[in-house]
């Protein structure tokens, strides 16, 4: 049950991109159709996983014990883009059609705030492994529901009648604004 | 050499705004524009990494092998922002309490990786200086002009200071989706002026 609600809160609650502001560049500058936002959020999901596994045993094993925290960011980083290029090269070997999808995203996703940003949060907020994992898996599924409903909200924008001063990204930031308003109703849902 | 400068200068702030024109680092713009107070803490501190980052990119961009400048670029960046993250908890602490996770998410701003790939690899490092010095103030100014609009209208005060107190507080322009609005009309706003006065 507590699971249940740690999944609810960091996917929609806490909504990655609208409420926390964490991704939004893939959220703006790819998600015009909604083909290529399930394989991008698949493939960031993928990545946050196994990044801030990796980040959560580092953290334990090596910067705690021997008190140097401080230099949390530089490992991070460090262990996000070589996780990045690895998994890059994994893919490419054993399923050259996933390669296909997923693979020019992923040296995009290396740079991504939210992957080093769940890495980050993970570290200061003292969770177990299991909870780690939940939290992460809800959050990117969050970032993969609100990255899917902006890009169909975008495409209907897209045939619309918008103001000339609006039309382009000013419009696709206020229809961001009224999908984060929406998103505030879960607010009150998980305490 | 001077009037290159000032072209560069006026560049950064103005014709190309990482924030208004290009969409760069919208990230820590959305979140920490709540407050003038807060705006103007983190596009000083995202400054201060550009300036310094991107003149050290411009140093030694020819002793780095091509092929792996990233990752070095990535750990060097990082390293400065650790420095800057420290100096922070160390002297202005609420600020660095407001701005949380933000301030180690300057390493990956999207500003920092495209200054220094587009600019500072190519150019000579005064230049490289002058270009981030701009970009960082282009990103200040616009965080600043956000900040003092969500202040104003969310909460009635401008950095603290009561202004409008005859109007009720719309507290949704202090929550997120207030960000992404103002954000929206800024652009659009900034939109139109570029083109009254002959930008393209």
């Amino acid at each position: 049950m507590e699971y249940i609600m740690l999944f609810i809160s960091s996917s929609l609650v806490n909504n990655f991109i609208l409420i926390r502001f964490l991704g939004i560049c893939p959220f703006m500058g790819v998600s015009r159709s909604i083909n290529v936002s399930v394989s991008i959020s698949l493939a960031i999901m993928f990545v946050m996983t196994a990044s801030s596994s990796a980040t959560w045993l580092v953290y334990r094993l090596v910067l705690v014990p021997l008190g140097i925290q401080f230099m949390q960011t530089v490992v991070f980083i460090l262990i996000i883009a070589s996780l990045v290029q690895f998994v890059e090269m994994a893919i490419e070997k054993t399923s050259p059609q996933m390669h296909v999808a997923l693979g020019i995203y992923l040296p995009l996703i290396a740079t991504n705030c939210a992957v080093l940003g769940i890495a980050l949060i993970n570290a200061q907020d003292n969770r177990g492994f299991l909870e780690m994992l939940v939290f992460t898996i809800g959050s990117a599924a969050g970032m993969g529901v609100a990255q899917v409903l902006f890009a169909g909200i975008r495409e209907r924008v897209s045939f619309s009648d918008v103001p000339q001063a609006f039309k382009g990204m000013p419009i696709a930031f206020i229809s961001a604004g009224i999908l984060a308003i929406a998103f505030m109703g879960f607010a009150g849902l998980v305490k | 050499m001077l009037k290159q400068a000032l072209k560069t200068l006026r560049e950064g702030i103005f014709d190309n705004n990482p924030t208004l024109k290009q969409y760069l680092g919208m990230c820590p713009a959305l979140a920490v524009s709540t407050s003038v107070a807060n705006a103007l803490g983190m596009g000083l501190a995202t400054t201060a990494a550009l300036v310094v980052g991107c003149t050290s990119v411009s140093i030694f961009k020819n002793s780095i092998p091509r092929k792996i400048r990233l990752p070095v670029y990535l750990v060097m960046i990082s390293g400065l922002v650790t420095v800057i993250q420290l100096l922070m908890n160390a002297y202005w602490h609420g600020l660095y309490k407001m701005l949380g996770i933000f301030i180690p998410l300057i390493v990956i701003n999207c500003i920092m990786l495209f200054r220094s790939e587009s600019f500072a690899l190519k150019n000579g490092v005064f230049i490289s200086f002058v270009d981030a010095l701009a970009n960082g103030l282009g990103f200040t100014l616009a965080l600043v002009l956000m900040g003092a609009i969500r202040e104003i209208v969310g909460n009635g005060t401008l950095l603290g200071a009561p202004i409008v107190t005859t109007m009720p507080k719309t507290l949704i322009f202090l929550l997120p989706p207030g960000g992404f609005l103002v954000v929206g009309f800024l652009v659009a706003g900034y939109g139109y002026i570029y083109k009254k006065i002959g930008g393209k």
